[in-house]
C-alpha cells in the first residue's frame, strides 16, 4: 500500500508523462474516476473507423479497415479446386491472420506472434458459424469444381482491438469480392476468361460457367467489440497500452439479428458478472450499429 | 419435458467424473482427469528461474504445452493453449514466485467431447499437486444447446457434433466461507472464461450460464472430496 500512497502524492508535483509510465494503473484510473479515457474518449466509445475497399488490385476482392490506428489490410484470392467428397456442391474459405513484425515492437521477426494462429482461427470459426457466406455459392460444377477462397489479412499496425479490426477487413473484403469469369474447355477444364479478347467470346457465350462477374450475397453480418473489464469500469474499444496494463478481455460478437456469435473471455484478473456481461453485449449491439452504417456509406459509392 | 440423450443421461447429468494426482514420477505436480471417455493428462514443471521474453519479470510466469493425442500441433490446438494460459493466469498469485516460469504440459489421452474443459480441470489439479499458490481453483464445463432450446452439460463427441451451439464456461469454484459480493451476485458466480462456438440468442447464453454455474457446484464438490481424500492418505 506503500507504493499507492507514494504515487498519489506524487501525482501532484510529477510530470504527466513520468507519472504515466511509473504507475500506469494509477494513471488510468484517476482517469477513470472521471469516466474519461486518456485518449479522451468516455469509457464506452469505440475509436474512429474508418474502412476502404479495392486497394489491392491483384487480388479479387481487398479492403482496408482502420480502427484508430489498429490497421488491417484484407485480400481474398479465388482459385478453382476439386471440392471434397463429403460436400460436392460447395466451396471452401481458407482464413489467415499475419501479424509481421512492423506491427508492433512485440513481434520479433523470424518469430510468429503468438496471437495470430488464435485470430485466424477465432476469424475461420466465426465465418463459418454465423452463416455470412453461402458455401452453395462457390459451386461451378457439383463434385467437380468449387471456389476456394483465400482470405489473408495483414496486420500493418496493431494499437489494440486487433480481432475487431480483422473481422471488420474481412466483412469488408467479402463486400468487395467479385468473383472472377471462368469457362468449362473442351477438355473438361477450368479456365479464366479475360473480359476484352475476342477469341474467347464464343466460349463465353457457350460455356461460360458463370457469365459474368458477380458478388456474394452476404446473409449475415457479424460485427465484433472487444472491451476491457477492470473494477466497476467497462471500457470499449482498447488501445494496445490499455490492453497492456488492464488485462481481462472480454470479445463480443454479434450477428445482424443481435445474436451471440462468439462470447469470448480468456482469463484476467476480473470476473464477468451477469451485468457486466450484459453491458458487454448491450454496448456491441451500439458498435454493430455504427458498423453497420460505415459499411453501408462504402456499398453505396 | 426431457430430451433423450444418446447414453441416457439426463440434459444436466455429467459423465462419470474420475480424477488421480501424483501419478507421474518426474514432474512437480501431475494429475489426470477424466469425465467418461474423454482424458486428459496435466503435468506441471516449476516454478524455474526466468521469465520468456515479452513477459513481465516482475511477476510469475505460466506457458502452456498441448500435446495432441496424435499428430502435430494446429491452430486449434494453439488456441487452447492461449486460452488456458491466460485462464491459469488469472487463478495463480502471480506476486508470490517473481521472474519464475511454471511450465504447464497437457496430454490428450483420448477425446470424446469437452476436452478444453477437462484439460482445464486437469491443469487445476496438477497445479495444487504441484503446490503453486492459487486464489481459487477454476472449474470447467461444457454447455450445449440443442435445437429445441434446451441446455445440456457436459456432450461427448457425438452430441457436440450435432448441436447448433457450445459454449465452454469457467467459473472459480464454490467455496464453504463467505466472501464479500461483487454487485449483489457472488464471487463464484463471475465468469473467469468463456469460449463460444455456433449462434446463439442472447437469454439462451444466459441459461447456458445459469446451467453450466449449477454444475459447477457439483465439480467443486468432486475436487474438494478428492483433495481431501489424498490428504488423509498421506
Amino acid at each position: 500500500m506503500a507504493l499507492v500512497d507514494s504515487s498519489q502524492d506524487l501525482s501532484a508535483e510529477m510530470e504527466v508523462d513520468a507519472f504515466r509510465r511509473l504507475f500506469p494503473l494509477r494513471f488510468f484510473e484517476r482517469h477513470l474516476s472521471e469516466s474519461l479515457r486518456p485518449d479522451g474518449r468516455p469509457l464506452g466509445k469505440a475509436r474512429d473507423t474508418i474502412v476502404n475497399l479495392g486497394l489491392v488490385s491483384s487480388a479479387d476482392g481487398s479492403a482496408l479497415a482502420k480502427i484508430g490506428s489498429t490497421t488491417m489490410i484484407a485480400a481474398i484470392r479465388m482459385e478453382v479446386m476439386t471440392p471434397s467428397l463429403d460436400s460436392p456442391d460447395e466451396g471452401c474459405i481458407a482464413v489467415e491472420f499475419h501479424m509481421p513484425p512492423i506491427c508492433s515492437p512485440t513481434v520479433r521477426p523470424g518469430r510468429p506472434a503468438d496471437e495470430a494462429p488464435v485470430i485466424s482461427k477465432r476469424l475461420s470459426d466465426i465465418i463459418s458459424s454465423c452463416d455470412m457466406i453461402d458455401l452453395k455459392e462457390l459451386c461451378l460444377v457439383s463434385g467437380k469444381a468449387a471456389w476456394m477462397g483465400y482470405l489473408d489479412i495483414y496486420c500493418l499496425d496493431a494499437d489494440g482491438a486487433l480481432f475487431d479490426a480483422a473481422l471488420l477487413s474481412a466483412v469488408a473484403a467479402f463486400s468487395n469480392l467479385q468473383i472472377p469469369v471462368v469457362a468449362l474447355n473442351d477438355n473438361g477444364r477450368i479456365v479464366a476468361i479475360n473480359g476484352g479478347q475476342e477469341e474467347n467470346a464464343s466460349i463465353r457465350e457457350k460455356e461460360a460457367v458463370n457469365k459474368e462477374k458477380r458478388k456474394l450475397t452476404l446473409k449475415n453480418i457479424p460485427f465484433s467489440l472487444t472491451c476491457i473489464l477492470h473494477k466497476k469500469y467497462i471500457l470499449a474499444d482498447p488501445t494496445a497500452e490499455e490492453e497492456s496494463i488492464m488485462d481481462t478481455l472480454v470479445t463480443v460478437v454479434l450477428d445482424s439479428s443481435d445474436q451471440i456469435v462468439s462470447f469470448n473471455k480468456s482469463g484476467g484478473n476480473a470476473l464477468a458478472g451477469s451485468s457486466a456481461i450484459k453491458s458487454c453485449v448491450e454496448l456491441a449491439k451500439k458498435r454493430g450499429k455504427e458498423l453497420k452504417e460505415i459499411l453501408g456509406e462504402m456499398d453505396i459509392d | 419435458m426431457e430430451i433423450d440423450r444418446e447414453d441416457g443421461r439426463r440434459p444436466n447429468q455429467l459423465r462419470p467424473l474420475a480424477c488421480s494426482r501424483n501419478i507421474l514420477h518426474r514432474p512437480h505436480g501431475s494429475a489426470s482427469w477424466s469425465q467418461g471417455d474423454t482424458k486428459v493428462l496435466a503435468a506441471v514443471y516449476g516454478p524455474k528461474p526466468g521469465t520468456r521474453k515479452n513477459e513481465n519479470p516482475e511477476k510469475a510466469c505460466f506457458e502452456v504445452i498441448w500435446k495432441p493425442k496424435s499428430g502435430q500441433i494446429g491452430k486449434a490446438e494453439k488456441e487452447y493453449e492461449m486460452i488456458l494460459k491466460k485462464t491459469i493466469q488469472s487463478i495463480c498469485v502471480l506476486t508470490v514466485n517473481p521472474n519464475t516460469t511454471t511450465s504447464v504440459i497437457i496430454q490428450v489421452v483420448h477425446d470424446d467431447g469437452s476436452l478444453l474443459p477437462c484439460a482445464i480441470n486437469a491443469a487445476c489439479a496438477a497445479l495444487v499437486d504441484a503446490g503453486i499458490p492459487m486464489k481459487h481453483l477454476a472449474v470447467a464445463i461444457c454447455c450445449c444447446l440443442a435445437d429445441s432450446g434446451y441446455v445440456v452439460l457436459d456432450p461427448n463427441k457425438l452430441e457436440e457434433k450435432k448441436m447448433t451451439a457450445f459454449a465452454y464456461l469457467v467459473f472459480p469454484n464454490t467455496t464453504l466461507s463467505v466472501l464479500p459480493e461483487v454487485e449483489g451476485e457472488p464471487v463464484e458466480h463471475g465468469i473467469i472464461t468463456s469460449v463460444t462456438h455456433g449462434v446463439m440468442s442472447v437469454d439462451d447464453y444466459f441459461l447456458c450460464v445459469e446451467n453450466g454455474r449449477a454444475a459447477t457446484a457439483s465439480l467443486s464438490a468432486f475436487f474438494r472430496k478428492n483433495f481431501q481424500q489424498t490428504q488423509g492418505a498421506v
